[in-house]
């Protein structure tokens, strides 16, 4: 399978297959679509009144040898493997990576909230150190020979049960003492309580560290109020200010949300990275068509312009020496995940589970409140292995939507919730969602082909 | 070659003899919450 796409002034031909991204001039760019179906003397005949017919040959025969070598046309030799690596996996049953509801409770009131204010279609409620600490024996119990274990503190807003927090990470170091694990902790908080004492701990503890934030302050204040009404980036601004400084710039990022109501949101990215923040992420917002500040169809246009346009100020500030890492363009072309990880997704129901405040298993952070989805709980361990099994055996070729889609070893057939919560299946992607990572993908490639210049 | 400048990848049929260890980050921890992005990860195995 090929895509090939202009894009800022380059024409590039990804062969999805092997993953190989290749830059080629006009006359390459035409013969490509040709090349499969045609004769030499056909592809000649076609693009003789644009071409010199001795380019053709040359353009062809550098074609070919791509082709020899596999990089380009390259066939699709992992469907087999992938239900092969599915039953393995489904033998292991492996877990490996946990968000804990720290608290479903929150002194933010944003409106996108997709726990809906904290409380996630339930009651409000702090996870106790109890419940945590089993969290982490079940983790260790069936992580099998994965050593990095990752676990996440999540709301709601988790600085509302600071301490507790800061018992689970104390019981996880001992825990690291007695088996072969090592747990990375992420704190995820919207700066409120973040202070001094707060800070020093997840600096010392945490991994990483991610900051709620929208970008300018008067699309912040909209979407992210407190209680009464008042906007919270005038708090929040300075400690994220500070905190990004004292992790060295590294290790953290500050993570938005964009809506329909800032469609112009690379004004947003660009407001972050001229406050100094180097790591960032803003996301679209995943609303029901119902709200409005949701994401319309009609919206696609300009947001693929928004996106152009900062990919070009990102290579601009990259080659000024005061380039950013912007997280959806982050893209690993040779250094990457194995073609299993991208086949398989992002573990959702299987080597990753939420856990409630009191203590039950969700799938992830999306589906708690979804309470068909209930997987268990840290007290009894799984208790409905069909769930899991559901997801064991959801990948790119399970999904009608992603078999022809040139993105599927990228975003590995997308967010298993989004599917649920549009669409009612897991299976069946949500279109807008994957409209959105089509582009984004499109122009990490095109910044990788301006930086290799 | 004249007409084409080929970028360094990470070959994914190579990537499938020995891949699958699972020792990579599960996606959702990073930052985004809201969607899945894979293919931005790197391998923990390299």
């Amino acid at each position: 399978m090929i895509h090939q796409y202009k894009s800022n002034g380059y024409n590039i031909v990804l062969d999805v297959n092997s993953g190989s991204v290749h830059v080629v001039d006009d006359i390459v760019y035409d013969i490509i679509p040709l090349f499969q179906e045609n004769t030499r003397e056909e592809i000649a005949d076609k693009l003789a009144d644009r071409y010199d017919i001795n380019e053709i040959n040359e353009a062809c025969d550098e074609i070919q040898a791509l082709k020899d070598d596999e990089v380009l046309f390259t066939e699709d030799i992992y469907e087999p493997c992938i239900e092969q690596f599915a039953e393995r996996k489904a033998q292991e049953n492996v877990v490996k990576a946990m968000c804990l509801h720290i608290a479903h409770d929150c002194n933010l009131a944003c409106k996108y909230c997709f726990a809906e204010e904290g409380e996630y279609h339930g009651r409000r409620a702090l996870m106790s150190a109890e419940v945590g600490k089993k969290a982490l024996d079940f983790l260790v119990a069936n992580s099998g020979h994965r050593r990095n274990l990752e676990v996440d503190f999540f709301g709601g807003e988790p600085l509302m049960n600071f301490e507790v927090v800061k018992e689970i990470v104390a019981y996880g170091r001992e825990l690291e003492k007695t088996h072969d694990k090592k747990f990375r902790f992420t704190m995820t908080t919207n700066g409120v309580l973040l202070n001094d004492e707060v800070l020093d701990f997840v600096n010392k503890e945490c991994g990483n560290l991610v900051l709620s934030v929208d970008g300018r302050k008067e699309v912040h204040d909209k979407m992210r109020p407190f209680r009464n009404g008042a906007g919270s980036y005038d708090m929040i601004m300075p400690k994220f200010e500070k905190a990004a400084e004292s992790r060295n710039q590294t290790n953290y990022y500050v993570r938005g949300t964009f809506t329909h109501n800032n469609l112009d949101f690379s004004k947003d990215v660009l407001d972050l990275a001229d406050r100094g923040f180097k790591q960032i992420s803003v996301e679209p917002v995943v609303a029901d068509d119902t709200e409005d500040y949701a994401l319309r169809p009609e919206d696609l246009p300009q947001i693929y312009e928004e996106y152009d346009k900062l990919a070009v100020e990102m290579i601009k500030r990259e080659k000024e020496g005061r380039g950013f890492n912007f997280f959806h363009y982050m893209i690993d072309l040779e250094g990457g995940p194995c073609v299993y990880k991208r086949l398989s997704g992002c573990g959702c129901g299987t080597e990753y589970l939420a856990v409630t405040p009191w203590g039950d298993f969700y799938p992830c952070h999306q589906f708690v409140g979804h309470e068909e989805y209930i997987m268990g709980n840290v007290f009894e361990g799984i208790k409905t292995p069909q769930i899991r099994e559901q997801f064991n055996h959801c990948n790119v070729y399970t999904k009608d939507k992603c078999k022809d889609c040139f993105c599927k070893f990228f975003c590995s057939g997308g967010c298993s919730a989004n599917a649920y919560n549009f669409n009612g299946d897991i299976n069946e992607p949500y279109d807008i969602a994957c409209k959105l990572e089509q582009k984004r993908v499109e122009c990490a490639i095109m910044i990788k082909c301006a930086l290799a210049e | 070659m004249k007409h084409i400048k080929t970028l360094n990848t990470r070959n994914l049929k190579e990537s499938a003899k020995k891949g699958g260890c699972g020792e990579c980050q599960t996606s959702c921890q990073s930052a985004c919450k809201t969607s899945c992005t894979v293919g931005n990860q790197s391998c923990e195995n390299k």
